[in-house]
Protein backbone atom coordinates (compact mmCIF):
# COMPACT_ATOMS: atom_id res chain seq x y z
CA UNK A 1 0.00 0.00 0.00
CA UNK A 2 2.80 2.25 1.34
CA UNK A 3 4.62 1.31 -1.75
CA UNK A 4 1.87 2.17 -4.48
CA UNK A 5 0.93 5.41 -2.39
CA UNK A 6 4.32 6.88 -2.76
CA UNK A 7 4.67 5.96 -6.51
CA UNK A 8 2.01 7.78 -7.33
CA UNK A 9 2.18 10.94 -5.82
CA UNK A 10 5.30 12.37 -8.02
CA UNK A 11 3.17 10.66 -11.19
CA UNK A 12 0.45 12.41 -10.45
CA UNK A 13 2.28 15.52 -9.98
CA UNK A 14 3.55 15.23 -13.29
CA UNK A 15 0.35 13.97 -15.04
CA UNK A 16 -1.07 17.26 -13.44
CA UNK A 17 1.73 19.66 -14.41
CA UNK A 18 1.75 18.35 -18.22
CA UNK A 19 -1.82 18.17 -17.83
CA UNK A 20 -1.89 21.74 -17.46
CA UNK A 21 -0.07 22.47 -19.97
CA UNK A 22 -1.98 20.89 -22.43
CA UNK A 23 -5.08 22.41 -21.23
CA UNK A 24 -3.10 25.87 -20.80
CA UNK A 25 -2.94 25.80 -25.00
CA UNK A 26 -6.67 26.71 -25.29
CA UNK A 27 -7.79 27.57 -21.66
CA UNK A 28 -11.73 27.60 -22.08
CA UNK A 29 -13.01 26.29 -18.67
CA UNK A 30 -14.70 28.24 -16.62
CA UNK A 31 -17.46 27.49 -13.36
CA UNK A 32 -20.65 29.67 -13.79
CA UNK A 33 -23.88 29.87 -16.78
CA UNK A 34 -24.88 32.19 -19.19
CA UNK A 35 -22.12 34.73 -19.59
CA UNK A 36 -21.93 34.54 -15.35
CA UNK A 37 -18.63 33.67 -14.63
CA UNK A 38 -17.94 32.37 -10.77
CA UNK A 39 -14.49 31.69 -11.66
CA UNK A 40 -12.42 30.89 -14.56
CA UNK A 41 -9.81 28.53 -14.92
CA UNK A 42 -7.12 30.28 -15.04
CA UNK A 43 -7.57 34.03 -14.19
CA UNK A 44 -5.62 36.33 -16.23
CA UNK A 45 -3.44 37.01 -13.12
CA UNK A 46 -2.31 34.03 -12.71
CA UNK A 47 -0.80 33.58 -15.90
CA UNK A 48 0.90 36.77 -15.51
CA UNK A 49 2.27 35.87 -12.18
CA UNK A 50 3.60 32.97 -13.26
CA UNK A 51 4.84 33.54 -16.69
CA UNK A 52 3.26 30.43 -17.82
CA UNK A 53 4.48 30.11 -21.88
CA UNK A 54 3.00 27.75 -24.85
CA UNK A 55 4.21 24.45 -24.18
CA UNK A 56 1.72 21.76 -25.80
CA UNK A 57 4.21 19.66 -27.30
CA UNK A 58 6.18 19.38 -24.32
CA UNK A 59 2.96 18.88 -21.67
CA UNK A 60 1.91 16.11 -24.13
CA UNK A 61 5.00 14.55 -24.28
CA UNK A 62 5.37 13.75 -20.84
CA UNK A 63 1.71 12.92 -20.25
CA UNK A 64 1.63 10.20 -22.73
CA UNK A 65 4.73 9.03 -21.12
CA UNK A 66 3.95 9.55 -18.10
CA UNK A 67 0.25 8.04 -18.20
CA UNK A 68 1.75 4.44 -18.24
CA UNK A 69 3.01 4.51 -15.28
CA UNK A 70 0.48 6.08 -13.95
CA UNK A 71 -1.90 3.31 -15.43
CA UNK A 72 0.74 0.41 -14.23
CA UNK A 73 1.11 2.24 -10.44
CA UNK A 74 -2.85 2.18 -10.38
CA UNK A 75 -3.38 -1.07 -11.81
CA UNK A 76 -1.13 -3.16 -9.18
CA UNK A 77 -2.59 -1.33 -6.61
CA UNK A 78 -6.09 -2.57 -7.21
CA UNK A 79 -4.47 -6.19 -8.32
CA UNK A 80 -2.59 -6.23 -4.75
CA UNK A 81 -5.70 -4.98 -2.82
CA UNK A 82 -7.77 -7.33 -4.05
CA UNK A 83 -4.82 -10.48 -3.45
CA UNK A 84 -4.08 -9.66 -0.28
CA UNK A 85 -7.45 -8.82 0.90
CA UNK A 86 -7.04 -5.11 2.33
CA UNK A 87 -10.03 -4.23 -0.04
CA UNK A 88 -12.09 -5.42 2.94
CA UNK A 89 -10.19 -2.67 5.14
CA UNK A 90 -11.14 0.25 2.61
CA UNK A 91 -14.16 -0.57 0.70
CA UNK A 92 -17.36 1.49 2.72
CA UNK A 93 -19.94 -0.84 3.97
CA UNK A 94 -23.07 0.09 4.77
CA UNK A 95 -22.65 1.88 7.76
CA UNK A 96 -20.35 3.80 6.47
CA UNK A 97 -22.37 6.57 4.75
CA UNK A 98 -23.67 7.03 8.31
CA UNK A 99 -20.46 6.78 10.55
CA UNK A 100 -18.68 9.02 7.71
CA UNK A 101 -20.92 12.53 8.48
CA UNK A 102 -20.08 11.51 11.99
CA UNK A 103 -16.38 11.50 11.59
CA UNK A 104 -17.01 14.61 9.72
CA UNK A 105 -18.48 16.24 12.64
CA UNK A 106 -16.29 15.40 15.13
CA UNK A 107 -13.15 15.93 13.04
CA UNK A 108 -15.03 19.84 12.91
CA UNK A 109 -15.55 19.26 17.07
CA UNK A 110 -19.29 19.41 16.54
CA UNK A 111 -19.60 15.83 18.24
CA UNK A 112 -17.48 14.72 20.79
CA UNK A 113 -17.21 11.03 19.76
CA UNK A 114 -15.81 9.23 16.68
CA UNK A 115 -17.75 6.33 15.77
CA UNK A 116 -15.34 2.71 15.95
CA UNK A 117 -13.00 2.07 13.23
CA UNK A 118 -11.03 -0.56 12.15
CA UNK A 119 -7.85 0.75 10.22
CA UNK A 120 -9.56 3.16 8.42
CA UNK A 121 -12.81 4.87 9.63
CA UNK A 122 -15.73 5.55 7.22
CA UNK A 123 -14.73 9.37 5.78
CA UNK A 124 -11.60 7.50 4.96
CA UNK A 125 -12.81 4.57 3.24
CA UNK A 126 -15.24 6.63 1.18
CA UNK A 127 -12.35 9.16 0.43
CA UNK A 128 -9.69 6.26 -0.73
CA UNK A 129 -12.10 4.49 -2.42
CA UNK A 130 -13.44 7.28 -4.19
CA UNK A 131 -9.97 8.47 -5.01
CA UNK A 132 -9.28 4.69 -6.88
CA UNK A 133 -12.62 5.21 -8.96
CA UNK A 134 -11.36 8.84 -9.72
CA UNK A 135 -8.31 7.00 -11.08
CA UNK A 136 -9.82 5.18 -13.60
CA UNK A 137 -12.20 7.50 -14.43
CA UNK A 138 -9.06 9.81 -15.65
CA UNK A 139 -7.46 6.40 -17.37
CA UNK A 140 -10.92 6.11 -19.22
CA UNK A 141 -11.88 9.80 -19.96
CA UNK A 142 -8.10 10.12 -20.49
CA UNK A 143 -8.70 6.99 -23.20
CA UNK A 144 -11.40 8.27 -24.99
CA UNK A 145 -9.87 11.92 -25.29
CA UNK A 146 -6.54 10.20 -26.24
CA UNK A 147 -7.89 8.15 -29.45
CA UNK A 148 -11.69 9.28 -29.81
CA UNK A 149 -11.59 7.48 -33.51
CA UNK A 150 -10.22 3.67 -32.22
CA UNK A 151 -12.16 4.54 -29.03
CA UNK A 152 -15.11 5.90 -30.45
CA UNK A 153 -17.60 3.79 -28.07
CA UNK A 154 -15.36 4.91 -25.19
CA UNK A 155 -16.21 8.73 -26.42
CA UNK A 156 -19.81 8.08 -26.62
CA UNK A 157 -20.01 6.58 -23.61
CA UNK A 158 -17.92 9.21 -21.77
CA UNK A 159 -20.41 11.82 -23.31
CA UNK A 160 -18.55 12.64 -26.32
CA UNK A 161 -15.15 13.93 -26.91
CA UNK A 162 -15.87 17.59 -25.32
CA UNK A 163 -17.48 16.18 -22.55
CA UNK A 164 -15.12 13.45 -21.91
CA UNK A 165 -12.34 16.47 -21.66
CA UNK A 166 -14.36 18.04 -19.34
CA UNK A 167 -14.63 15.33 -17.11
CA UNK A 168 -11.09 14.78 -17.36
CA UNK A 169 -10.78 18.19 -16.12
CA UNK A 170 -13.02 18.24 -13.52
CA UNK A 171 -11.19 14.71 -11.98
CA UNK A 172 -8.20 16.58 -12.02
CA UNK A 173 -9.52 19.64 -9.83
CA UNK A 174 -11.73 16.66 -7.33
CA UNK A 175 -7.38 15.44 -6.41
CA UNK A 176 -6.22 19.39 -5.93
CA UNK A 177 -8.97 19.14 -3.75
CA UNK A 178 -8.75 15.30 -2.06
CA UNK A 179 -5.10 16.66 -2.12
CA UNK A 180 -5.65 19.71 0.15
CA UNK A 181 -7.77 17.59 2.67
CA UNK A 182 -5.29 15.28 2.71
CA UNK A 183 -2.77 17.18 3.90
CA UNK A 184 -4.40 18.79 6.88
CA UNK A 185 -5.90 15.62 8.06
CA UNK A 186 -2.25 13.93 7.80
CA UNK A 187 -0.56 17.18 9.58
CA UNK A 188 -3.41 16.82 12.21
CA UNK A 189 -3.27 12.94 12.73
CA UNK A 190 0.47 13.56 13.46
CA UNK A 191 3.42 11.96 12.99
CA UNK A 192 3.21 8.47 14.05
CA UNK A 193 0.77 8.64 11.35
CA UNK A 194 2.76 9.96 8.83
CA UNK A 195 5.78 7.28 9.98
CA UNK A 196 3.41 4.53 9.61
CA UNK A 197 2.93 5.41 6.23
CA UNK A 198 6.82 5.46 5.09
CA UNK A 199 7.51 2.57 7.73
CA UNK A 200 4.86 0.57 7.59
CA UNK A 201 4.39 0.29 11.37
CA UNK A 202 2.30 1.93 14.20
CA UNK A 203 3.36 2.75 17.57
CA UNK A 204 0.40 2.21 19.78
CA UNK A 205 0.69 3.15 23.50
CA UNK A 206 -0.94 0.80 25.72
CA UNK A 207 -1.12 1.46 29.51
CA UNK A 208 2.04 3.68 29.21
CA UNK A 209 3.54 0.57 27.49
CA UNK A 210 5.08 1.04 24.38
CA UNK A 211 4.49 -1.70 21.77
CA UNK A 212 5.10 -1.92 17.88
CA UNK A 213 2.35 -3.24 15.84
CA UNK B 1 24.23 7.32 19.42
CA UNK B 2 26.99 5.25 19.19
CA UNK B 3 24.09 2.05 20.42
CA UNK B 4 21.88 3.28 17.92
CA UNK B 5 24.55 3.23 14.70
CA UNK B 6 25.44 -0.46 16.07
CA UNK B 7 22.06 -1.10 16.78
CA UNK B 8 20.88 -0.44 13.44
CA UNK B 9 23.39 -2.83 11.54
CA UNK B 10 22.81 -5.67 14.28
CA UNK B 11 20.76 -8.75 13.57
CA UNK B 12 19.96 -9.01 17.36
CA UNK B 13 16.76 -9.59 17.95
CA UNK B 14 17.03 -8.81 22.13
CA UNK B 15 16.29 -4.86 21.13
CA UNK B 16 14.39 -2.97 23.41
CA UNK B 17 10.99 -1.76 21.84
CA UNK B 18 11.86 1.92 22.06
CA UNK B 19 15.58 0.59 19.92
CA UNK B 20 13.53 -1.05 17.74
CA UNK B 21 10.96 1.43 16.83
CA UNK B 22 14.16 3.90 15.97
CA UNK B 23 16.14 1.25 14.14
CA UNK B 24 12.64 0.73 11.85
CA UNK B 25 12.14 4.01 10.96
CA UNK B 26 15.54 4.90 10.80
CA UNK B 27 15.93 2.27 8.32
CA UNK B 28 12.66 3.25 6.42
CA UNK B 29 13.53 6.47 6.06
CA UNK B 30 16.95 5.98 5.16
CA UNK B 31 14.94 4.26 1.83
CA UNK B 32 12.62 6.82 1.67
CA UNK B 33 14.88 9.43 1.36
CA UNK B 34 16.97 7.28 -1.04
CA UNK B 35 13.99 6.56 -3.28
CA UNK B 36 13.13 10.33 -3.27
CA UNK B 37 16.39 10.98 -4.48
CA UNK B 38 16.39 8.49 -7.79
CA UNK B 39 13.09 10.14 -8.48
CA UNK B 40 14.81 13.38 -8.78
CA UNK B 41 17.69 11.73 -10.19
CA UNK B 42 15.94 10.38 -13.17
CA UNK B 43 13.74 13.35 -13.40
CA UNK B 44 16.76 15.62 -14.12
CA UNK B 45 18.21 12.95 -16.23
CA UNK B 46 14.97 13.09 -18.55
CA UNK B 47 15.66 16.99 -18.95
CA UNK B 48 19.20 16.28 -19.45
CA UNK B 49 19.22 13.89 -22.83
CA UNK B 50 19.19 15.33 -26.06
CA UNK B 51 16.30 17.03 -28.10
CA UNK B 52 15.43 14.83 -30.61
CA UNK B 53 15.23 18.15 -33.31
CA UNK B 54 17.94 20.53 -33.30
CA UNK B 55 15.56 23.21 -32.13
CA UNK B 56 13.76 24.92 -29.68
CA UNK B 57 10.25 23.22 -29.12
CA UNK B 58 11.64 19.41 -29.58
CA UNK B 59 11.63 16.70 -26.65
CA UNK B 60 13.82 14.57 -25.00
CA UNK B 61 14.35 11.54 -27.15
CA UNK B 62 13.66 8.72 -24.35
CA UNK B 63 10.26 10.55 -24.40
CA UNK B 64 10.30 10.51 -28.07
CA UNK B 65 11.20 6.92 -28.35
CA UNK B 66 8.25 6.06 -25.99
CA UNK B 67 5.74 8.24 -27.94
CA UNK B 68 6.46 6.21 -31.11
CA UNK B 69 6.22 3.32 -29.19
CA UNK B 70 2.74 4.45 -28.26
CA UNK B 71 2.31 4.74 -32.00
CA UNK B 72 2.75 1.11 -32.80
CA UNK B 73 0.93 -0.31 -30.11
CA UNK B 74 -2.31 2.51 -31.20
CA UNK B 75 -1.56 2.04 -34.84
CA UNK B 76 -2.26 -1.66 -34.83
CA UNK B 77 -5.72 -0.84 -33.56
CA UNK B 78 -6.13 1.42 -36.31
CA UNK B 79 -7.88 -0.38 -39.07
CA UNK B 80 -10.60 1.04 -42.00
CA UNK B 81 -13.50 0.15 -39.96
CA UNK B 82 -13.26 2.49 -37.28
CA UNK B 83 -14.53 5.88 -38.84
CA UNK B 84 -14.87 9.18 -37.10
CA UNK B 85 -18.16 9.99 -36.26
CA UNK B 86 -20.20 11.58 -38.58
CA UNK B 87 -23.30 14.43 -38.05
CA UNK B 88 -25.92 15.81 -39.70
CA UNK B 89 -25.72 19.09 -41.62
CA UNK B 90 -28.04 20.87 -38.86
CA UNK B 91 -25.22 20.46 -36.65
CA UNK B 92 -21.91 21.81 -38.93
CA UNK B 93 -20.76 25.23 -38.01
CA UNK B 94 -21.42 28.15 -40.17
CA UNK B 95 -18.52 30.26 -38.54
CA UNK B 96 -15.58 27.57 -39.06
CA UNK B 97 -12.86 28.53 -36.85
CA UNK B 98 -9.48 29.88 -38.72
CA UNK B 99 -6.15 28.42 -36.64
CA UNK B 100 -3.29 28.70 -38.63
CA UNK B 101 -1.77 30.18 -41.80
CA UNK B 102 1.32 28.66 -41.89
CA UNK B 103 2.25 28.39 -46.18
CA UNK B 104 -0.76 30.67 -47.12
CA UNK B 105 1.64 33.03 -48.00
CA UNK B 106 0.39 36.62 -50.13
CA UNK B 107 2.10 35.70 -52.99
CA UNK B 108 -0.28 32.90 -54.37
CA UNK B 109 -1.52 33.01 -57.22
CA UNK B 110 -4.47 30.98 -57.67
CA UNK B 111 -4.42 30.70 -61.67
CA UNK B 112 -1.10 29.21 -61.94
CA UNK B 113 -1.81 26.45 -58.76
CA UNK B 114 -1.61 22.58 -59.90
CA UNK B 115 -1.61 19.84 -57.82
CA UNK B 116 1.72 18.05 -58.13
CA UNK B 117 2.35 14.82 -57.74
CA UNK B 118 5.66 12.87 -57.64
CA UNK B 119 6.00 9.61 -58.45
CA UNK B 120 8.13 6.90 -57.15
CA UNK B 121 9.72 6.35 -60.64
CA UNK B 122 10.73 10.34 -60.88
CA UNK B 123 7.82 11.10 -63.68
CA UNK B 124 5.62 14.33 -61.77
CA UNK B 125 1.67 14.52 -62.70
CA UNK B 126 -0.04 17.75 -62.28
CA UNK B 127 -3.80 18.39 -62.24
CA UNK B 128 -6.08 21.28 -62.40
CA UNK B 129 -8.71 21.85 -59.55
CA UNK B 130 -11.02 20.62 -62.29
CA UNK B 131 -9.39 17.29 -62.82
CA UNK B 132 -9.84 16.14 -59.27
CA UNK B 133 -13.85 17.79 -59.10
CA UNK B 134 -14.21 14.94 -62.10
CA UNK B 135 -13.67 12.09 -59.26
CA UNK B 136 -16.66 11.52 -57.42
CA UNK B 137 -17.23 13.78 -54.98
CA UNK B 138 -17.60 12.61 -51.07
CA UNK B 139 -18.82 14.53 -48.07
CA UNK B 140 -17.87 14.56 -44.96
CA UNK B 141 -19.66 16.33 -41.01
CA UNK B 142 -17.04 15.46 -38.48
CA UNK B 143 -15.98 16.55 -35.47
CA UNK B 144 -13.09 18.73 -36.31
CA UNK B 145 -9.88 18.70 -33.51
CA UNK B 146 -7.48 20.65 -32.94
CA UNK B 147 -4.17 19.35 -30.77
CA UNK B 148 -4.64 22.82 -28.78
CA UNK B 149 -8.09 20.64 -27.09
CA UNK B 150 -10.67 22.74 -28.97
CA UNK B 151 -13.26 20.97 -31.43
CA UNK B 152 -15.85 21.74 -33.89
CA UNK B 153 -18.24 20.23 -36.04
CA UNK B 154 -17.07 21.30 -39.84
CA UNK B 155 -18.66 20.02 -42.91
CA UNK B 156 -16.52 19.42 -45.71
CA UNK B 157 -16.19 18.27 -49.87
CA UNK B 158 -13.90 16.52 -51.84
CA UNK B 159 -12.68 13.52 -53.76
CA UNK B 160 -11.37 10.54 -51.18
CA UNK B 161 -7.30 10.18 -51.05
CA UNK B 162 -8.04 6.52 -52.08
CA UNK B 163 -10.52 6.87 -54.90
CA UNK B 164 -7.61 9.54 -56.06
CA UNK B 165 -4.61 7.06 -56.15
CA UNK B 166 -6.87 4.51 -57.05
CA UNK B 167 -8.45 6.52 -60.28
CA UNK B 168 -4.62 7.78 -61.26
CA UNK B 169 -3.04 4.19 -60.60
CA UNK B 170 -0.73 5.35 -57.93
CA UNK B 171 -0.80 1.60 -56.38
CA UNK B 172 3.49 1.43 -56.74
CA UNK B 173 3.12 4.85 -54.62
CA UNK B 174 0.63 3.46 -51.62
CA UNK B 175 2.70 0.39 -51.46
CA UNK B 176 4.89 2.74 -49.71
CA UNK B 177 4.69 3.64 -45.90
CA UNK B 178 4.37 7.02 -46.25
CA UNK B 179 2.82 10.00 -48.46
CA UNK B 180 4.17 13.56 -48.06
CA UNK B 181 2.17 16.89 -48.39
CA UNK B 182 3.64 20.26 -48.84
CA UNK B 183 1.94 23.93 -49.73
CA UNK B 184 3.23 25.48 -52.62
CA UNK B 185 5.92 27.99 -50.89
CA UNK B 186 7.18 24.81 -48.96
CA UNK B 187 6.61 26.37 -45.35
CA UNK B 188 4.02 23.82 -43.57
CA UNK B 189 4.72 20.14 -44.92
CA UNK B 190 2.81 17.15 -43.22
CA UNK B 191 3.85 13.37 -42.93
CA UNK B 192 1.29 10.72 -43.13
CA UNK B 193 1.23 7.33 -42.31
CA UNK B 194 -0.54 5.30 -45.53
CA UNK B 195 -2.80 3.54 -44.11
CA UNK B 196 -4.37 6.64 -42.50
CA UNK B 197 -3.72 8.30 -46.16
CA UNK B 198 -5.87 5.78 -47.34
CA UNK B 199 -8.32 5.54 -44.90
CA UNK B 200 -12.13 6.16 -46.35
CA UNK B 201 -12.57 9.51 -44.19
CA UNK B 202 -9.31 10.94 -45.98
CA UNK B 203 -10.20 13.62 -48.65
CA UNK B 204 -8.37 16.22 -50.72
CA UNK B 205 -11.04 19.01 -50.07
CA UNK B 206 -12.06 21.72 -51.81
CA UNK B 207 -15.35 22.76 -50.32
CA UNK B 208 -16.48 23.90 -47.20
CA UNK B 209 -20.04 24.11 -46.63
CA UNK B 210 -20.85 23.59 -49.91
CA UNK B 211 -19.01 26.56 -50.60
CA UNK B 212 -15.35 26.50 -52.32
CA UNK B 213 -12.66 26.89 -49.81
CA UNK B 214 -11.85 30.46 -48.73
CA UNK B 215 -8.85 31.30 -48.39
CA UNK B 216 -7.82 30.97 -45.01
CA UNK B 217 -8.98 27.69 -45.04
CA UNK B 218 -6.05 26.79 -47.92
CA UNK B 219 -7.94 27.54 -51.08
CA UNK B 220 -7.93 25.34 -53.35
CA UNK B 221 -7.22 22.11 -52.12
CA UNK B 222 -6.32 21.20 -48.83
CA UNK B 223 -6.15 17.59 -46.72
CA UNK B 224 -9.16 16.79 -44.22
CA UNK B 225 -8.42 13.92 -42.02
CA UNK B 226 -10.43 12.73 -39.13
CA UNK B 227 -8.43 10.45 -38.04
CA UNK B 228 -6.19 12.62 -37.02
CA UNK B 229 -5.47 16.06 -34.89
CA UNK B 230 -6.04 19.45 -37.25
CA UNK B 231 -1.90 19.27 -37.58
CA UNK B 232 -2.02 16.67 -40.21
CA UNK B 233 -4.93 18.64 -42.30
CA UNK B 234 -2.73 20.63 -44.27
CA UNK B 235 -3.84 24.02 -45.93
CA UNK B 236 -3.11 24.60 -49.73
CA UNK B 237 -1.48 21.68 -50.44
CA UNK B 238 1.01 21.78 -53.38
CA UNK B 239 2.77 18.67 -53.62
CA UNK B 240 2.18 15.48 -52.68
CA UNK B 241 5.11 12.41 -52.95
CA UNK B 242 5.23 9.05 -51.13
CA UNK B 243 8.45 7.27 -49.21
CA UNK B 244 9.32 4.56 -46.90
CA UNK B 245 10.78 7.48 -44.93
CA UNK B 246 8.81 9.39 -42.61
CA UNK B 247 8.61 12.78 -44.55
CA UNK B 248 9.22 15.99 -42.69
CA UNK B 249 6.57 16.92 -40.50
CA UNK B 250 6.71 20.93 -39.42
CA UNK B 251 5.00 20.01 -35.71
CA UNK B 252 6.82 17.18 -35.70
CA UNK B 253 9.67 19.10 -35.58
CA UNK B 254 8.77 21.48 -32.65
CA UNK B 255 8.43 18.51 -30.52
CA UNK B 256 4.53 17.14 -31.49
CA UNK B 257 3.79 13.72 -31.63
CA UNK B 258 4.84 12.49 -35.78
CA UNK B 259 1.28 10.12 -35.90
CA UNK B 260 -0.77 12.65 -34.42
CA UNK B 261 -3.79 10.00 -34.50
CA UNK B 262 -7.06 10.00 -32.92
Amino acid sequence: MRWFHWINFPILIVMTWSGLLIYWANDVYRLGWGNTTLLKFFPQSFYDAFHIGFKLAQGMAFHFVFMWLFFINGFSYVLYTFISGEWRELVPNRHSFKEAWFVVLHDLHLRKTAPPQQKYNAAQRIAYSAIVLMGFGSIVTGLAIYKPVQFWWLCEIMGGYAFARILHFALTIGYSLFFLVHIIQVILAGWNNFRSVVTGFEVVHEENENTSA
Amino acid sequence: MKKFVKNIFSRNSNLSVEELIRKKTFISFFFFFLAIAAGIGVWKWIWRQPLDQNMSGAIQLPLRSILNANEKIFDKTLSPNHLAKSYPVADAAKNVRVNGNIGLGKNFDPSSWRLKVIKNDGDTLFFTLDDLKKLPKTEIIFNFKCIEGWNQITWWGGVKFSDFVKYYHLENETNLKYVGMTTPDNEYYVGIDMPSAIHPQTLLCYEMNRQPLPMNQGFPLRLIIPVKYGIKSIKRIGTIFFSNQRPADYWFERGYDYFAGL
